[in-house]
């Protein structure tokens, strides 16, 4: 009876595995699986003199919400820097209402082997005028980052990874800095303040160079791309993602165009 | 005097459960990232005008918790130094030794990043200190020591019967305030979004762990109020006449009703801070209401043996 029960919770620890390793989650938008250039060899650089671009426009359909209004007066100091009234950061979108920003539009899939050197250079997020500054940004894996507290107030810098180490800091003097890294790719890691309940911000975390954050007019460039086919993925904090697939040429560029709608989000495939 | 200071105690931990549930209303419990200090500032020094937004209520809910140990102190070495019953005198510095675990599960919860287990350890430790606190003031009491009218009588003892579900209806007060603080330090305070229904459903029809929560939640709060409802009934039926029993039997029936008004309101509301945090504490006042009902009723047990101090009181 116990041999039998040890074969029961065999075979049901296998299900539940091949059910796992099936990806029997999430269901993907994607039609097709990857396509990683096979040939490829481990370690190779980009040859930016063949590479190609994606470039495009990050569209919106349907009425967009109005963002939220932000009151500061939990904090005098924040109120005495921000003379005009605040709102959220939440949908940033052109003058015509058709295209939108800050969102963070990157290479999800595709690149296969290839290798990046780490940059040395800081990103940099500021808590000013009691907001984030930027309020959607990329970084590189190991790159560091330099927080700056540029208000006569203090903050606490909490960020909230799934994948990275979580991490709350204080920063309560002007003109504080501290640096950190995320060590493992990460779409996106919050940032909050649990100080001021309105500040947020959101950093894409990735192995290779290939991102870009759109402003108002919902542009963005991937540059250096080589040949090969990619799953590109627009992410907007509120409206969600979606995915498109390019195969891209040596020395080519492609234009390609994501629309969100305000209702609810949509997977686009061009 | 010794009760009187016990009762101000008591007094102070309500006061500290009001700070500490305004703490997770406002999500707040994260704004002063370090522990024991307050942005490199000793506690105690950390300058009044720094005391923006959330951190009023976290920095508040450090200080408030500070004096509480503080007074427990001093009710600990009173008890040792005044009160005749070995038993107690222990049973205040397992009083002092629970308020130092809290301060120190309350300084992991800033230290490890507010994890479930242990905000919610936090919070059911709060709950046994409250209650501890109670039954110090009551075991200090002049009733207490005294014995109550009525008591005298054998038939006019509470029965076993009373005895068990009074102590049933505690069990399942705390076993209700637990779930209830599982349920907000997982985030599931509106997994379910509507009031009385649930999904537009009178069972959700679908399920996730925060859903499970909310609605163990909502059926504890069932469970409760028809415990807390037999209890006083069984009370105003077999002993009218035991006001000791029949008035906190009322009061606990009416916290009940008000504690159910004010979940419906924390969900009609969104989780408003203040009706949320109010919340908190009208279930830690039917926690120790019921407590005393149940303490109460086994007093015969308790004394059984004790010699009682003259007069009905501790000399202090």
């Amino acid at each position: 009876m116990r041999q039998r029960n040890v074969w029961m919770g065999t075979v049901a620890i296998a299900f539940a595995a091949s059910v796992v390793a099936c990806g029997g989650g999430t269901p993907s938008n994607t039609s097709a699986p990857p396509s990683a250039p096979a040939a490829t060899p481990a370690g190779q650089k980009v040859d930016t003199a063949v590479a190609g671009k994606v470039a495009g426009t990050v569209l919106v359909e349907g009425t967009v919400p109005k963002n939220d209004p932000i009151k500061m007066n939990a904090d005098p100091v924040c109120v005495r820097e921000n003379k005009e009234p605040q709102f959220q950061a939440t949908y940033v979108v052109s003058s015509d209402g058709k295209s939108l920003g800050n969102v963070f539009v990157y290479v999800k899939d595709g690149l296969g082997n290839y290798v990046y050197d780490t940059p040395t250079d800081k990103a940099t997020i500021d808590q000013k005028n009691c907001r984030y500054h930027p309020h959607v940004f990329g970084v590189r894996v190991n790159q560091p980052i330099e927080i700056i507290n540029s208000d006569p107030t203090l903050h606490n810098i909490h960020a909230l990874p799934k994948g990275n180490s979580e991490f709350n800091t204080g920063q309560p003097i002007q003109g504080m800095k501290m640096t950190h890294t995320f060590d493992k790719k990460e779409i996106m890691v919050p940032f909050k303040c649990d100080v001021h309940s309105w500040m947020n911000a959101y950093v894409g975390v990735l192995d290779h160079p290939y991102f870009a954050v759109t402003k108002d007019d919902g542009k963005f460039e991937l540059k250096d791309l080589p040949a090969g086919t990619y799953t590109i993925e627009a992410w907007h904090e509120k409206l969600g993602t979606q995915e498109v697939k390019v195969t891209l040429a040596e020395k080519e560029s492609k234009e390609v165009t994501f629309t969100f709608k305000a209702a609810a989000p949509t997977t686009t495939n061009n | 005097m010794l009760h009187k200071f016990a009762k101000f105690v008591v007094s102070c931990t309500v006061l500290l459960i009001l700070a500490g549930s305004l703490v997770t209303s406002h999500d707040a419990g994260l704004s002063v990232p370090d522990w024991p200090t307050s942005y490199g500032w000793n506690m105690f020094t950390f300058p009044p005008r720094l005391w923006v937004a959330n951190i009023f209520y976290e920095h508040g809910h450090r200080l408030i918790a500070s004096s509480v140990g503080f007074l427990t102190i001093v009710l600990t070495l009173w008890l040792w130094l005044k009160d005749p019953r070995p038993w107690l005198r222990w049973f205040g510095v397992a009083a002092l030794g629970a308020v130092v675990a809290q301060g120190l599960l309350g300084g992991m919860t800033v230290l490890l990043l507010l994890p479930p287990a242990v905000s919610t350890a936090h919070a059911a430790l709060a709950e046994i200190f409250f209650c501890m606190t109670v039954a110090i003031a009551l075991f200090t009491s002049p009733g207490w020591m005294r014995g109550h009218d009525g008591e005298a009588d054998p038939n006019g003892n509470p029965g076993p019967f009373l005895q068990r579900l009074a102590t049933l209806t505690t069990i399942l007060i705390f076993l209700q305030i637990l779930v209830g603080a599982t349920m907000r330090h997982t985030g599931a305070g509106l997994a379910i979004p509507d009031f009385p229904l649930m999904f537009g459903r009178v069972v959700p029809d679908h399920w996730d762990a925060g859903i499970a929560i909310h609605f163990a939640h909502r059926l504890g709060a069932v469970v409760v109020a028809l415990a807390v409802l037999t209890t006083a009934i069984c009370i105003w039926r077999r002993h009218p006449d035991r006001a000791e029993l029949a008035q906190p039997a009322l009061v606990s029936v009416l916290l009940t009703i008000v504690q159910l008004t004010l979940g419906a309101l924390t969900i009609i509301t969104r989780r408003d801070p203040w009706i949320n945090s109010v919340h908190v504490v009208c279930g830690a006042l039917v926690l120790i209401t019921s407590l005393v009902i149940t303490l109460r009723s086994w007093r015969v047990k308790f004394v059984a043996g004790v010699p009682h101090a003259e007069n009905g009181e501790v000399a202090a």
